[in-house]
Order: structure tokens, then sequence, then C-alpha cells
């Protein structure tokens, strides 16, 4: 059992918010999906105020060890959202923790307030990963703008607040603290990492949005340093995150601060991935000592 | 009958090249049979990742070509052509090797409308749905089907009596299939089209069997990083919006489309 802000969870593998559609999963793998949920906590897409379509495709460009996606937050909304799926979110066997992003702090806030008030709502996420619109600044990337953010929206809420750091910030240490010192329950991190691709063919973006995130064991070097940097100055929970596929990466992650781990890309190449992760994980756990079983191999 | 959750081993019994194609055969033990349309995401179990720019990563989407529920295991078919660093390592593959996949995905073809004639349409390895599909409707099913040039015509060999064309005469009629469509269309305007194939030929389908008003059901692509609603990465523009092919696919009503030419295939 891991404790994460308050909730249970049967394992430290979770999802990465927009890696996983459970409904649409359903759909796909029937109620077997719910007798073996690859997650010990289920993080919803990020939902917006009012409905979004998302980007033009295309939508993905394939990289050396990973992919950029430009998928633009497609979502039925908040209200869309909780008449819809958050009632078939709630019949699966974990908690149900839901990723919200605001273009405004009042946005932000009436997301909370309406999540929070219901009671299938075990947590919620804040995706700052966008501009605010009212001061051009984009809510993770700036302390002083995150602080305001959480002083608005923390006191709306009991459930815990995990904050998503992006790693699109100068100095990712000093949002994690404003985090915590705003009152955030957790942090999770990293988000995607802005990349772009171009049409070999016209020399033209190749993405729909212009530019997208990277994602996948690309980024998974990346995401280790950050986790082991904000571990190391603050004293919240985090949820580690950024190209893990195999139990060693989640164990990468736990050695260097983080309380639970998210598998995010992996889950695209292997729907069961999660599942995996937290099976390895716990055999290398279970050894004495888990560095005897993976022998270094710098070269 | 949905997809076993997760992603499981398939040995490769059988591999037969038919021109610029590969036919991959391989035992899934452990999935149920497939309805005509859909699809599975592959990978191999070795070697993925490496090519070219270091790619593959991501499994590739394929529409099963054929299905041998008669066989134990199941045994299914796949058509590959290399045209990039995931199909080229998948043609590579040899019996006894493993193969990765996820599914049976998405919805297939619908049978035809009461009273209407099923006429397939198929342009290069886009004729993979087509022959399960042939397989099902019966061997006597009209099928028509395009290919560039003499090294992909051997594709034909696939589906039962076949009309060929070829955009260098090589094989069959010289041109497009869509001007063997027309001629049958006028020939028999009780046709329902199933269609698969390159988007400019989908497009041109979708516009002829709009002017005349026959139902068609067209097999699209798009460029796809999980095949079970994850990623959002398949979306194609629909009269009704977005809709991501995978779940609402890859067989979508001509009707619902405002063009069949989709952004971003084939990457």
């Amino acid at each position: 059992m891991v404790e994460l802000c308050g909730l249970e969870l049967a394992h430290p593998i979770i999802n990465g918010s927009g890696t996983f559609d459970a409904i649409a999963a359903r759909r796909a793998f029937g109620e077997q999906l719910l007798e073996r949920f690859p997650f010990a906590a289920f993080v919803s897409k990020t939902v917006t105020l009012t409905p979004r379509e998302g980007n033009p495709p295309p939508r993905l460009w394939e990289l050396a060890g990973g992919l950029i996606n430009s998928i633009g937050l497609p979502n039925k909304g908040l209200a869309g959202f909780l008449a819809e799926d958050l009632p078939q979110l709630a019949e699966l066997p974990v908690p149900v923790i839901v990723n919200v992003m605001g273009f405004s702090r009042q946005e932000v806030a009436e997301l909370v307030q309406a999540c929070s008030a219901r009671p299938e709502v075990a947590a919620l996420e804040l995706n700052v990963s966008c501009p605010n619109v009212e001061t051009g600044l984009v809510m993770g990337a700036d302390p002083d703008e995150l602080a305001r953010l959480l002083a608005r929206v923390r006191p709306l809420t009991d459930k815990p607040l995990i904050v998503k750091l992006t790693p699109n910030a100068s100095d990712v240490v000093a949002v994690a603290r404003a985090a915590q010192d705003a009152g955030a329950s957790a942090l999770s991190l990293i988000n995607t990492l802005r990349g772009m691709a171009l049409d070999p063919r016209s020399g033209e973006p190749w993405l729909g949005g212009v530019t997208g995130g990277v994602s996948g064991p690309a980024v998974r070097a990346v995401a280790l340093a950050q986790v082991h940097a904000v571990c190391g100055a603050v004293q919240l929970p985090v949820i580690g995150m950024g190209g893990v596929q195999r139990g060693r990466d989640a164990l990468d992650l736990i050695r260097a601060g983080a309380r639970a781990v998210a598998v995010g890309t992996e889950s695209f190449r292997d729907p069961a991935a999660g599942d995996r992760v937290a099976a390895e994980l716990e055999l290398l756990s279970a050894s004495a000592d888990g560095a005897q079983l993976v022998s270094p191999q710098p070269f | 009958m949905t997809a076993p959750l997760g992603r499981r081993g398939a040995r490769i019994t059988a591999r037969e090249r038919y021109g610029a194609y590969v036919v991959l055969r391989c035992a899934d033990a452990d999935g149920p049979t497939p309805a005509a349309g859909q699809f599975y995401m592959l990978s191999c179990a070795a070697g993925w990742g490496g090519g070219e720019g270091e790619r593959p990563f991501l499994p590739r989407a394929f529409s099963v070509l054929r299905a041998c529920p008669a066989s134990a295991p199941l045994e299914l078919e796949f058509l590959v052509e290399d045209v990039g660093p995931g199909t080229r390592r998948l043609s590579e593959l040899l019996p006894g090797e493993e193969l990765l996949l996820t599914g049976p995905f998405g919805a297939g073809f619908r049978p035809p409308h009461r009273g209407r004639r099923p006429l397939l349409v198929g342009g290069g390895v886009g004729l993979a749905p087509l022959a399960i599909w042939q397989d099902q409707l019966g061997p006597d099913t009209t099928a028509l089907l395009g290919f560039r040039d003499a090294m992909h015509a051997p594709g034909a060999e696939l589906m039962s009596a076949p009309r060929v064309a070829t955009e260098d005469g090589s094989a069959g009629h010289r041109g497009l299939v869509t001007e063997l469509l027309a001629a049958e269309l006028e020939a028999d305007p009780q046709a329902e089209v199933y269609a698969c194939g390159p988007p400019a030929m989908l497009e041109a389908i979708r516009a002829l069997c709009a002017e005349l008003e026959l139902p068609a059901q067209l097999a699209l692509e798009s460029g796809m990083a999980c095949g079970f609603g994850a990623c959002f990465g398949c979306v194609v523009p629909t009269r009704e919006g977005y809709v991501r092919l995978c779940l609402e696919g890859p067989v979508l009503d001509a009707h619902l489309l405002e063009t069949a030419a989709v952004a971003g295939a084939g990457h």
C-alpha cells in the first residue's frame, strides 16, 4: 500500500493525465478492464470549463524513443464531464483524480469547486501548463503566478490538490517551492517537453498545432533530474513520470524521491503497461537490494 | 468480442511475398476472431527501434487481411508494404519470430442495405480489409483493385477474381480504379461501395457516391499511437466534428465525411 496525500493506493503506479481514456478502454477491452485495472488510481484527461475540439490533425509525430503530440486538450467541458464521464469513471475500482485546466484563476476556481463537490472525485490535479489569458504568463512557469492561482483555489476544497508542474519553466524547483508554500497537497512532474517537427517535403510544421509535447523514453533522463531536484527541495509527496517503461524506470524515480509513479506513453504501446510496471517494481523492491537485479550498464 | 487487455505475442507461422507486399501469417492463441474491417496494432518483439531515425517506437495499425478461425489456434494474416521504418521492420519478420499485437479494435464493415449489391474497391495495400470482407460476403462479390505498377499488381492474387487497374498499364485497365468503379456504377446503380486505399482515392469514391446518392463505407487510415482511444491522435474531421478513428472507425459511412482526404496518414 502507498499513501498519497490521504489516498490509499494498492501500489505506486498510476497513469499520466491524458494517456489513458478509461471509458474508451472499457469499450475496447470490456469488463476485464475493471477486473484488472492497470493503475492504482485513475487520473482523468484534462477537463476545461467549456468544450474543446482539440487541435487540427496531424496530431502525432514519432521520434527516436518517443513521440510529439499536439492533441490540444479535447474534452466535453466541465458540464459534460460531470454529467456523462464522471459517473462512468466512478465505476473504476480505484480512486479518481480529476485533472483540470483553466485559462484564468476564475476558470480554475469554478472547475475546482464543481469537481470537488462531487463525491466520486478523490483528488484534483491542476494542469498549469497553459497561459493565464489575463497575465499572459504560463501559470506553472512562474512561481508568483502559481502562488496567486493557489491562493485563489486552495481555500475552495478540502480535497487533495496536486499541481502538475511543467518542465518548460526556467526554474522548476522555484515553482515547486511556491506550490508547497501556497498549500499544494502534492506535485506531479514532468509534463511533456515542448517540441516540434517539420514535414520533410515542405519544411512546414508537421503538427496541426505547430508545436507539441515530447514524451516517451526520450525524456526519461530529464524527468529523473527534475524529480530529483524537486524532491530535494520540497517535503510534499511527488508523483514522478516521464518515459517510464519498466519497473526499473519506476524504481529510479522512487529512489529520486517520488512517492508514486505515472505511466503514460508506454500505455499507448501496451494498454496493460501499468500493471506490468507495478509487478516489475514489486519484484525489484522485494529483493533486499533492488540493485542486485540490475547491474549498471553505462555503455 | 472485445480485445484482450494488454499486448500479446503471436508467432509468425508463414511469410509470403506478393510483389512489393509481404503477407505475414501469425498464430493468435489468445485473441477473438476479428470482424472484417477491424484492425490490430503491430510491432516486433525484437528490433523495434534502431531503424531509420532510430525509429520505430510506436506500434503500427493494420487492418486484418484474413482470419482463419477454423485453424487452432486462430491464425491472422496481415498485408505489409515497406514504406517506412515500422513497415520495414515488420516486413522483415520471418517464420518463428514473434509479432506483438493488441486488438482487434474498432468498428468494421456493416452488411449492405437490403437490395444493394456489395462492391469492393481497393487501392494498393488498402485491399487488406476487403479480402476478409470478400471471404465473408462470398467469392462472387465484385472486387475492383488499383495498383501503381507491375511490382504491386501481384497483390491482386489475394482476392477472388478482382478486376485490376494499374497506373502504368502493366496489368489490367490502364488508369485509376475509380474509372472502373464509375463504369461499374453506371451499369448497376444498386450498389453499396466498400472502399479502402489512399486518401485521394477514397475522396474520389466519396465524391462519386455522394453524387450518385449511393451508400459507401470507407475504411480510413490515420496516424495512431494506441488503437484504443487513449491518445486522441487519430482524429479525422467529420460533419459531427472530430472523431477518433480507432473507436468510431476505421470504417466510416461516407456521408459522415466532408472529405476523405485525411491529413497526416502514413507518417
